[in-house]
């Protein structure tokens, strides 16, 4: 691992301060992946500024209210999945986490560290391959590498990684919103689902925040759809995997019509991904299985699978068809 | 036993073989966030070691480290905690599983810098004062929950956070919260087993 400077701020004001915009300085909270990843030299920062001393204060503490939630962005994965209107209120939220990393990972990770991980594959992680998002202009060994893991949507000729995360589907999928603050240009709000940018030519940048710019909160709007929604993930394993294909759903039901759908899937995609043709598919039908089926194909029509990841077209749609009728059954 | 032992750059395992007179002449890192700095002093060397002080097991060990050691590396080659053991070293078989203010981390995921001011407990702590052992290690033993055994301390550590956080409610309970700990044994129905003894036990007490 190269040398770095450590610093450690107690407040996320004061590290955004302490990092300036240079590029070579990472903020570190769980530093699950961070560090995983400067292990490997894939990472290079020269300074780490350690934000944990700011899990003690407005930064660590979970809201709910009429209104919606506030979760603040050091408020670890295992908080926040364990709080009881959390579970309530925002199901989808609370088992995105729970089926997320181990229990020691959760432990540690902070929920704005978990939106931020790095969108990564094996040929990322180790540099002896090229890889467009390590090194620009390498090329990209998994495109006719080995592939399974890959994703099918959102993918450019740069890049096919796929998004490893599970939380932010969630996010996406109910309309939350980050704030961030700034050294320079102050505090500002940016929509989830404009927080991460697909790969195109530029896989290297992975979401639209500036350096040195530093997520403090999510907020998630209340709304009649968050108690009817769940997240399902489908692994190689049962637990303690990446999904190859998940979904998050929310549905507002006036009987059995739908009157909204919310739809985000991971394990397939490069960013987040929401899938609004298959909500606008949903919309004002009778929730059944052919209703449901035709969002699934709805959802993954523009899907470009490369070899081996050819069965997450198929898996990703009976994902979501489950997903669906499982909320639909849902007690809320 | 001392309650305050000096490790810095003394124990057979500092490969580093930096001395902690050495260290102390060189510039601490500390909090710059918000502290004054009217002499603009030189950037600190980033390869130069650093005091820090780790509270392990109820004891503080002062050890001089690079920024770069990890929490693991800093219990097995400066505090000579040899327990916690690194299996992959990238957070992906829990074999390093420490207590960290009562909650199970990953100490190979840890940078050890970060660790200050925290109460961390090893496997080295968990026995009574007379060495009594902890109803998780002698569950382990009781239902044969391992083989080869290098997981072993990860395993214990992790299933005593498990059971304290309510999760070992049921045997799919303790299987899904234990899954961050790998055992390439197989050893998994017996550690099962032992997780479920030790809760009674544990909730008895």
């Amino acid at each position: 691992m190269r040398p770095f400077q450590y610093e450690r701020a107690d407040t996320l004001e004061g590290a955004v301060k302490a990092a300036g915009t240079g590029g070579a300085t990472q903020f570190i909270a769980g530093g699950t992946t961070l560090s995983d990843l400067m292990k490997l030299d894939v990472m290079r920062p020269e300074r780490l500024v350690d934000v944990n001393p700011a899990a003690g204060g407005p930064a660590g503490r979970i809201e709910a209210t009429k209104s919606g939630l506030r979760l603040g962005a050091m408020v670890r994965m295992a908080e926040a999945a364990e709080h009881p209107a959390v579970k309530t209120d925002y199901p989808v939220i609370a088992q995105a986490l729970q089926l997320a990393a181990s229990q020691q990972i959760r432990n540690m990770a902070s929920l704005g560290g978990n939106l931020l991980q790095r969108t990564r594959c094996e040929y990322f992680r180790q540099v002896s391959w090229p890889c467009n998002k390590r090194e620009p202009g390498s090329g990209c060994a998994a495109m006719d590498g080995v592939n399974r893991l890959h994703a099918v949507l959102g993918t450019s000729d740069a890049c096919i990684a796929s998004y490893p995360g599970d939380f932010a589907q969630a996010l996406v999928a109910l309309d939350a919103v980050v704030e961030t603050v700034r050294e320079k240009g102050g505090a500002r709000r940016i929509a989830l689902s404009d927080l991460h940018r697909p790969p195109g030519d530029t896989p290297q940048v992975e979401t639209v925040l500036e350096p040195g710019e530093l997520i403090t909160a999510i907020t998630v709007p209340a709304g009649p759809w968050t108690r009817r929604s769940l997240y399902l993930k489908i692994r190689d394993r049962d637990s303690y995997a990446f999904a190859l294909a998940s979904a998050a759903v929310a549905l507002d039901l006036d009987g059995e019509v739908v009157r909204e759908a919310r739809i985000a899937l991971g394990g397939i995609a490069t960013v987040p991904w929401r899938a609004r043709e298959a909500e606008a598919a949903l919309r004002g039908k009778t929730m059944d299985e052919a209703a449901a089926t035709a969002a699934a194909e709805a959802a993954l029509a523009g899907a470009q699978p490369r070899g081996d990841n050819a069965f997450k077209v198929p898996l990703a749609k009976q994902t979501i068809v489950r997903a669906l009728m499982d909320a639909k059954r849902m007690e809320t | 036993m001392n309650s305050k032992r000096d490790h810095g750059g003394l124990d057979r395992r500092g490969f580093l073989g930096v001395g902690a007179g050495t260290a102390a002449t060189l510039p601490l890192l500390s909090s710059l966030a918000g502290a004054a700095t009217p002499p603009p002093a030189p950037p600190p060397d980033p390869r130069a070691a650093t005091n820090v002080t780790l509270r392990i097991n109820g004891q503080d060990h002062r050890l001089a480290i690079d920024p770069r050691t990890s929490l693991l590396d800093a219990l097995r080659d400066h505090a000579g905690l040899t327990g916690a053991k690194k299996g992959c070293d990238h957070g992906q078989c829990g074999a390093c599983t420490v207590l960290v203010d009562g909650t199970r981390v990953l100490s190979c995921l840890t940078f050890a810098v970060m660790a200050q001011g925290r109460e961390i407990t090893t496997i080295e702590g968990l026995a009574g004062p007379g060495g009594a052992l902890h109803p998780m290690q002698q569950a382990f033993i009781d239902h044969d929950a391992f083989q080869c055994g290098y997981c072993t301390p990860g395993q214990i550590m992790s299933a005593v956070a498990c059971v304290q956080e309510g999760h070992a409610q049921s045997d799919a309970d303790i299987r899904e919260y234990m899954s961050g700990n790998l055992c390439r044994c197989a050893a998994y129905p017996n550690i099962v087993a032992a997780v479920r003894q030790a809760k009674s036990e544990m909730e008895g007490a």
